[in-house]
């Protein structure tokens, strides 16, 4: 799922300091399952401003809406209403959601509350790493499940680098150890006795099914109307 | 000949070659290349030109070649994956040969977190593998990596990479410098050694895969100043294996800096006695002055006619 972490108090105030009357709308997807954006982080959210606002002698009043999922047009279209009323709608959903809003409301400000990071799996409990990175040509099937486009620094594909050691990555700090991919990727192959799969010279990546090629689409013919 | 460098030609005839290694400075300094390369000169047969080592910003390493070349030196000049995507890379290796540098070396590169510019995006839209492939492929079958042809004045380079045998997983290690002879590496230069064991036992693999027929392997070596210096390698440097009774031997050494020459040319000695060594890389970082004095004292003086 796509994984997003809330932004600073201090910068979201910033976005919403002109402002008397906003909506801070949540998402019923991906970041409530995140614990980010959900209706429950809207609320506190709202709560929060509403606090400072008033700390500060500037009131704001807050309208909370949250749909159940931001990112589709059915169901941000059903709160027109309430979003007509307000100045300005602070977003919790992902950066999808936000572009929704936004291109389905052109004439409303819409605001982004979240820092979207990537596409996770949470490995415990109030804890996601990222897992995919969208390249758009995938390379699980060869190496064991473990993708190096999403968790090397480097994106090799002929790993690990020399600064695997102890199986981390070279990049890893005190405070934030990574895994090196490769160092899991042998192993994991190693278990299944596919190693085999390392020793062929893997060639350059075509990099154009990336972000390199300009804004990705997907059709499906079948379900067009 | 696949390139006609000096270091081409002395592994060709079984010489035990020797390189040594030049980083450019934080400046465009020209000079500091010519004074440095003095103590090269006529004393090894190719200095590699590091390419913004650890991501900290340098002199461009094929512009610093260049300057070697002219001084009468045969550079090594490096090239890494982190800073240059394709069409760079390729347009810097025509670029290179047409400047007369006769050996490349190509590598991953330190992660920007290592530099002065953590927050640099980096490409890798190569790793080095597929970079040494790319390369052999310009040079032997006169192809750019899109398949077009190069008419005329392909790039004809010596093609060196890098192993590191200290990093993990240590058994793919053998497996990944098989992949990079494959590809189409003419030699490799090690990661330091101070665990003389541990590259022991790789070199045995190496030799049992036959891979030492396949690509010449150069041992690389940094002699050392302080314990300090080994502290600092054994704790800060990723991948680096350095014995405790070596650092205890730094720290009880009189003269410290005797003591690491001392080191160095028993490693030489050492790694000369291993199956499947064609020669040293010497890395006196930031000593750069000593490398004659090494190399003279481990009998590697004078070089041989080529």
């Amino acid at each position: 799922m796509i994984v997003a972490d809330r932004k600073p108090l201090d910068e979201i105030l910033s976005f919403v300091a002109g402002f008397k009357r906003i909506m801070v709308m949540g998402c019923g997807g991906c970041v409530t399952v995140c614990l980010s954006g959900g209706a429950k982080a809207a609320e506190i959210l709202a709560a929060e401003i509403r606090m400072s606002r008033q700390k500060e002698g500037n009131p704001v009043e807050t309208v909370l809406v949250t749909p159940e999922r931001q990112c589709e047009h059915e169901y941000i279209d059903a709160p027109r209403k309430d979003i007509e009323s307000v100045e300005a709608v602070l977003s919790t959903a992902c950066g999808v959601g936000v572009q929704a809003m936004a291109e389905r409301y052109p004439d409303r400000i819409v605001l982004p509350a979240l820092n979207t990071k990537f596409m996770g799996y949470p490995v415990r409990h109030g804890f996601w790493e990222e897992r995919c990175a969208g390249c758009g040509d995938c390379v699980l099937e060869w190496t064991g499940g473990l993708c190096p486009i999403a968790r090397c620094a480097k994106k090799l594909l002929n790993g690990p680098c020399g600064g695997s050691h102890g199986g981390k990555c070279e990049t890893s700090s005190k405070d934030n150890e990574i895994d090196c991919v490769w160092q899991l990727i042998h192993d994991r192959l190693a278990r299944l006795g596919r190693l085999e799969n390392l020793s062929k010279v893997r060639p350059p990546k075509d990099w154009r099914t990336s972000t390199d090629a300009g804004q990705r689409k997907v059709r499906f013919e079948e379900a067009s109307i | 000949m696949k390139s006609g460098s000096r270091l081409e030609k002395v592994l060709a005839a079984g010489g035990f070659a020797v390189t040594s290694e030049l980083g450019p400075p934080q400046s465009s300094d020209a000079d500091s290349i010519r004074k440095k390369a003095v103590h090269c000169l006529g004393k090894v047969d190719g200095v590699n030109i590091t390419d913004n080592q650890t991501a900290i910003v340098r002199m461009s390493s094929i512009a610093a070649s260049s300057i070697a070349v002219s001084c009468g030196l045969e550079p090594v000049a490096q090239m890494v994956c982190r800073d240059r995507n394709r069409i760079a890379m390729q347009s810097d290796i025509l670029g290179a040969a047409a400047l007369g540098i006769k050996n490349i070396l190509l590598l991953s590169g330190d992660h920007q977190k290592f530099g002065n510019h953590p927050q640099a995006r980096n490409v890798y839209d190569l790793d080095s593998v597929q970079l040494i492939a790319m390369v052999k492929g310009m040079r032997d079958e006169k192809k750019f990596q899109s398949g077009d042809p190069i008419k005329d004045h392909e790039p004809q380079v010596f093609i060196g990479a890098v192993e590191n045998p200290f990093a993990d997983p240590f058994e793919f290690r053998v497996r990944r410098l098989a992949k990079k002879a494959e590809a189409g590496a003419d030699f490799i230069q090690t990661q330091c050694i101070f665990d003389i064991e541990k590259f022991e036992q790789w070199m045995k693999l190496v030799v049992k895969e036959g891979l030492h027929k396949k690509v010449s392997i150069l041992a690389g070596l940094t002699p050392v100043r302080s314990a300090k210096a080994l502290h600092y390698m054994k704790n800060e440097v990723a991948g680096m294996s350095v014995p405790d009774e070596l650092i205890k031997r730094m720290e009880a050494a009189k003269d410290p800096k005797e003591e690491g020459v001392n080191i160095c040319v028993e490693m030489i000695s050492k790694v000369r006695q291993i199956e499947g060594v064609a020669g040293i890389h010497l890395m006196p970082i930031g000593w750069e002055s000593i490398a004659p004095v090494i190399l003279e004292r481990a009998g590697l003086l004078p070089r041989p006619e080529v």
